[in-house]
């Protein structure tokens, strides 16, 4: 399991640098990881949604499809795509510190 | 007396319907016990058929029967629309207005096509350039565009999982490639395929040998495309991030939700209308006396008719224990299998569970064993021999010979770590990966 090196934490990372342990996050982590993710600051709406993301991560064990963050997070999908440019459900739940979200089957 | 009510006569109630009224044989006769199943209309349709009837290879008349001789004596059938659930007052209100009671609800109305949720999908174009084939009518409507099409730009496309046996619309690429080099036209077609995943399929073994399969048959592969509107007219699929594929033929599988009723039922359903349910006894999070199984749910397995027969082999003894006080079985493993189709009569075999993600292998058959996740002539035969199990062994609700509600680990080529591949248990792999959805 490859180890990231952020702000003087070491966190368990998958090969794409999803965290493996969401306890290991908290916001200044995620600002670090945003910013290296060629998003250089989180405002209210970037938190809305990361937040959303975590919390239902955390209640149900899966991360929401960017379908139901459009319906549930408050930010219709069209901004979602502004905000957290190409795959806001991936680059959220990275952000948000949870594994990366794998399509239904 | 006591009453069990099955919302929807498809795949998945018609076999909870005849898998209980034979464990309640003897409640039934004397009396003391009522199974109603209700549906909005009278006709079943086999829904693997769609996928060969814009082919040409099914007639409508091929995969669609009547509900009520599919469905035992013993049952009371009603045809209603629902209008919604109540389960703080255990009653179900068909449209109209009138109520039905309940000991023990199951919820098997299935998941619908919404493209509705699309912009611009059900505008200009739609069933003359854009179609679905997940309905009779879209099917139908396809197999005509098809047999004038005479070349030009063909595009598939998924909008959002989870969708309806999640291989359909692979399985539509590869029939496409077949039909068009039949024709004769396959040099004038240019097929792309267009998913919101990030490979052709979700599970990582299998995604690479049907990425494989689409490159050998010459379709391209677009990932990550999160489709955001429809131009029939013009020909244009845009994705949310402003992609365009565009097309002359677009064969599109549009979001999936729930049945609106959930939708009208207080707390029963999530934002897509699928029920929240435990993936292990079936029983829904709602209500300890409301039970779901079938494309209805939300739980991380496929959407597939054999997942509906593996659960109702656990689901209905699992009603029954309830009724009678008794703590549920939490045997689902999420086990499916399926036959996937890749053109020129030959077809691949998956078996998987939960845990377990589709792997090579050999899978042990009556008839001898079948190849897994390798093309071959024997399990085409199978995928054409299961329209006659699914009337004749699979509603009726009886076993398969040979083929367990449990997946079994025997003949799999698993890859490392490890296993003991003599073992029976899939919980010994669980480690290796995790959940999905």
């Amino acid at each position: 399991m490859p180890v990231l090196q952020v702000l003087d934490a070491s966190l368990e990372v998958d090969a794409e640098g999803f965290l493996q342990k969401p306890e290991q996050w908290n916001e200044d982590l995620a600002l670090e990881i945003a910013r290296v993710n060629g998003i250089p600051d989180l405002n209210e709406r970037h938190w809305m949604v990361i937040r959303f993301m975590r919390d239902t991560y955390l209640r149900t064990g899966t991360a929401p499809t960017i379908r139901t963050l459009g319906k549930d997070s408050g930010v219709p999908i069209k901004e979602l795509y502004q905000l957290f440019p190409k795959g806001p459900a991936k680059l959220a739940a990275k952000i948000g510190g949870i594994p990366k979200p794998k399509g239904c089957i | 007396m006591k009453r069990i009510v099955i919302l929807g006569a498809g795949t998945a109630g018609t076999i909870m319907a005849n898998r209980l009224a034979k464990l309640y044989r003897r409640e039934l006769d004397d009396g003391s016990w009522r199974i109603t199943l209700v549906d909005q209309d009278d006709r079943h349709v086999y829904q693997p058929g769609l996928l060969f009837l814009p082919f040409g290879g099914y007639t409508p008349e091929q995969i669609v029967k009547p509900r009520r001789p599919l469905i035992a004596r013993t049952v009371q059938y009603i045809q209603a629309g629902i209008d919604r659930v109540e389960p703080d007052r255990d009653v179900v209100f068909l449209e109209g207005g009138s109520p039905l009671s309940y000991d023990a609800l199951i919820i098997a109305t299935g998941t619908r096509i919404a493209p509705e949720e699309t912009e611009g999908m059900l505008g200009e174009g739609w069933r003359s350039k854009v179609f679905d084939f997940y309905t009779l009518e879209g099917a139908s409507a396809l197999r005509d565009a098809l047999a004038r099409f005479t070349g030009g730009r063909l595009a598939i496309n998924v909008v959002d999982m989870p969708i309806k046996c999640p291989v359909a619309p692979l399985e539509f690429a590869f029939l496409a490639d077949a039909y068009f080099t039949e024709r004769g036209i396959r040099d004038k077609v240019d097929i792309s395929y267009v998913t919101p995943l990030d490979s052709a399929f979700t599970k990582p073994t299998s995604a690479k040998t049907l990425t494989h399969l689409l490159a050998d048959k010459g379709i391209a592969l677009v990932t990550e495309f999160a489709t955001g509107s429809v131009d029939g007219a013009a020909g244009r699929l845009v994705s949310y991030d402003e992609r365009v594929v565009e097309f002359d033929l677009l064969v599109t599988v549009p979001l999936h939700a729930g049945q609106d009723y959930i939708g009208r039922s207080p707390g029963l359903g999530d934002s897509l209308k699928f029920v929240p349910t435990d993936p292990h006894t079936l029983q829904t999070k709602r209500k300890a006396n409301i039970f779901a199984l079938g494309d209805a749910t939300d739980v991380p397995a496929s959407k597939a008719g054999s997942v509906v027969h593996f659960e109702a082999e656990v689901l209905a003894p699992n009603v029954r224990r309830f009724l009678a006080g008794l703590p549920l079985d939490p045997g689902f493993d999420g086990h499916s299998n399926c036959f996937i189709e890749t053109g020129f009569d030959k077809a691949l075999l998956i078996d998987f569970n939960y845990e377990v993600e589709p792997v090579p292998g050999k899978f042990p058959f009556a008839l001898g064993p079948l190849s897994l996740l390798q093309e071959s002539r024997l399990n085409h035969i199978g995928k054409l021999a299961f329209r006659w199990v699914y009337w004749n062994l699979l509603l009726p609700g009886h076993d398969i010979p040979g083929i367990t509600p449990r997946m079994s680990l025997r003949g799999k080529r698993l890859p490392v770590p490890a296993v003991d591949v003599t073992a029976t248990e899939p919980e010994l792999v669980a480690s290796a990966t995790e959940k999905e959805h």
